[in-house]
């Protein structure tokens, strides 16, 4: 995985509360069995209609969204479905974070271990993101920081172990591996 | 048999930290999350080819291949085969269930393939088989993992990356979640079920009312649960945004697993059951946030829009979003696509589909209830699809002459599957269909791209299909 310190861009608002991993990659485009191609799905249903045609009202298929790396979403985003085709999907799309004022759980983890940053901020904060959508945004990683549009930089979490994995570009499966005395050990206790 | 646990208490735990705390291979620290044993993965085709692949490119074996037991339910057909072949949606979903075949003949993992005696929705066979035990940790890619915890075991589902995680190591890295106590006192009213309670649950809590925390159901409403209704319960934790969902094990618990396939038998029976009855929480102990239902005002519940907290008792009116600023255009979004009108009673509504099946509701005691409401009655939906949960459910059913009842009152008897929950495999609405479903998820476009979710009870969804409508199923066969 490539290191992530800073995701700089101009951001695209989807307001709606509770966008689902179904609405992110609908569960016809699950049957790969390689992680290619996902593009195609992303928020498939609201960007197409039934002839495959772009719908013209919908802010993706928008010329303003073009190059946008970060998402801003309503309110508990990515619940649902465990599915990590979400946040592949996403990456494919060109996206490298959302910010919303909740994220599901399972999301959050696929996320992370994906190089996609699930950002979290203040209903305040999330106000100011959802009244300036196009707004430029930079994701400070290191520093833990965020620009928010007409308004100070603030601190936003995020789990200490991801964050160094993300930082250093390392998966936590390494990290996992190099567990292997600790849970032969734990096996042979029990 | 695993010990569930339990070195000497420090203090009074609640039953998810005595599971938690059985399962450390290392602690959690500042910088490290914690390292967590899994005693059992489950695995279906379409959450583990790419964890397969990620375990072949790294030349790494499965660790414990007899803690890993893999079936195939959510790309399969549940018509059945043609001249010996199955009739497949498309060649993708044929060479992902082929490819689930070869992942485990290559890793030497258990395969319950399409058409064995034991396959089935993951989270049907799973229990069925006595694979899922009380005080054990279960995951699988998929969040309905959840299930599981209708046993008292610590359940969740997990990514695809998680998976590739479990299936090199059989441990996961993960922060402690939050304590949720819901506790559901009394008794629920007749012709009230364990799908209107959770329904009722998600919409007092909503749908984010759960993140970062396991619930724990409890109370009399929840002790006087089959196994079968605990895991409806625990199966829709996630709808809520939890982490998990978990009941604490007791006798129904034990006399529900004495005897199956994988469950422990003889001495290893005994010293099971009187570690499992440890379990549960210790008198004073605390949860981070505590829940307090009411059974007995309870009702049958039904979702009107799309996400499974917008539910209402089925004797109730849509919602005007003019009268609740905060979720005024969540709700206006949602009642445009579910095609309903503010102020109308939610019960009359046409209906063209019914469902009946899945991880929820597609075990034998739903097939009995939905059965019981079809006898001697015609389907006036205009599509019915009953779909057993596992091939032991099928035959289960059969062996009891349901599925005469279902096909006598004009519904299809499917094959056993996910089918029509998720509908990758052909079974789906069409777009502006509506259907009552026993299902979990009543997103946009779930059931097939523009249909239209309204989920509810087994009892409830045969009461539209024999009505063509929303009707209460406890007045079935009134002013008909």
């Amino acid at each position: 995985m490539e290191p992530i310190r800073i995701v700089e861009s101009r951001t695209v608002v989807l307001p709606e509360p509770n966008i689902d991993t179904d609405q992110i990659c609908p569960a016809r485009f699950l049957k790969v069995t390689d992680k290619k191609g996902l593009a195609a799905a992303l928020f498939a249903d609201w960007r197409f209609d039934s002839s495959g045609a772009p719908k013209a009202g919908f802010i993706l298929n928008k010329p303003e969204a073009a190059g946008a790396q970060v998402l801003v979403a309503g309110d508990n985003f990515g619940c649902g479905s465990s599915r990590e085709h979400a946040p592949w999907a996403l990456i494919q799309g060109g996206f490298r974070a959302v910010i919303s004022t909740t994220i599901a759980d399972i999301f959050t983890g696929n996320s992370l271990k994906n190089g996609f940053l699930p950002i979290v901020v203040e209903p305040a904060v999330h106000q100011k993101f959802l009244a300036a959508p196009g707004a430029m945004v930079k994701i400070d990683l290191e520093a833990q920081t965020i620009t928010v549009p007409g308004g100070s930089p603030v601190q936003f979490k995020i789990d200490a172990f991801s964050r160094y994995c993300l930082l250093n570009g390392v998966d936590e499966l390494g990290f996992l591996l190099s567990q292997g005395d600790a849970i032969a050990a734990f096996e042979r206790a029990r | 048999m695993d010990d569930p646990g339990m070195s000497q208490p420090k203090h009074a735990r609640t039953l998810f930290e005595k599971v938690w705390d059985a399962h450390l291979v290392a602690p959690e620290t500042a910088e490290t999350p914690a390292v967590l044993y899994i005693d059992l993965h489950l695995v279906h085709e379409v959450t583990s080819p790419q964890a397969f692949s990620a375990l072949r490119e790294r030349g790494l074996k499965v660790r414990r291949p007899d803690r890993t037991v893999a079936t195939m339910d959510h790309s399969i057909p549940t018509l059945p085969p043609v001249n010996g072949k199955w009739p497949f949606v498309d060649a993708q979903a044929e060479a992902q269930v082929k490819q689930l075949e070869t992942n485990g003949r290559d890793f030497g993992v258990e395969i319950n393939a399409l058409g064995g005696p034991d396959q089935g929705v993951v989270h049907v066979f799973g229990p069925e088989l006595g694979l899922t035990q009380p005080g054990t940790t279960v995951v699988c890619g998929d969040s309905h993992t959840a299930t599981h915890g209708a046993f008292g075991a610590l359940a969740f589902g997990i990514g695809t990356s998680e998976v590739s995680h479990v299936l090199a190591t059989q441990c996961l890295l993960q922060r402690r979640p939050k304590t949720l106590s819901i506790r559901v006192d009394g008794k629920l009213p007749p012709g009230v079920t364990a799908k209107d309670l959770i329904l009722a649950i998600i919409a007092k809590i909503g749908v984010g009312g759960g993140t970062g925390s396991v619930i724990e159901f409890r109370g009399a409403a929840i002790q006087a649960l089959s196994m079968e209704q605990r895991m409806t319960v625990c199966n829709m934790a996630i709808e809520a945004g939890a982490r998990a969902g978990m009941i604490a094990p007791d006798d129904t618990t034990f006399q529900y697993l004495a005897g199956r396939p994988r469950a422990p038998k003889g001495k290893d029976w005994d010293r099971a059951v009187e570690a499992w009855r440890k379990l549960s929480t210790d008198p004073g102990a605390t949860f981070d946030r505590e829940v307090v239902i009411d059974a007995p005002k309870l009702e049958p519940m039904i979702t009107f829009g799309t996400t499974p907290g917008q539910a209402i008792p089925i004797s109730g009116f849509i919602p005007d979003p003019a009268k609740d600023a905060s979720q005024k255009a969540a709700l206006e979004r949602a009642l445009q696509y579910m095609g309903l009108t503010p102020g109308k009673p939610i019960a009359g509504h046409p209906v063209d589909v019914v469902f009946i099946g899945s991880c929820t509701n597609g075990r034998i005691e739903d097939l009995r209830a939905a059965a019981g409401v079809f006898k001697g009655r015609k389907v006036k939906a205009s599509r019915v699809l009953v779909v057993p949960g596992s091939r032991k459910v099928k035959e289960a059913a059969e062996a009891e002459g349901l599925d005469r009842i279902f096909l006598d009152a004009g519904a299809e008897w499917r094959e056993p599957g996910c089918s029509m929950c998720i509908a990758m495999n052909g079974d789906k609405l069409e777009r502006g269909q509506t259907c009552v479903s026993t299902s979990n998820r009543n997103f946009e476009g779930r059931q097939g791209a523009g249909g239209r979710t309204f989920l509810a009870s087994p009892e409830t969804a045969a009461a539209a299909a024999v009505t063509g409508k929303i009707t209460d199923p406890r007045r079935v066969g009134e002013g008909q």
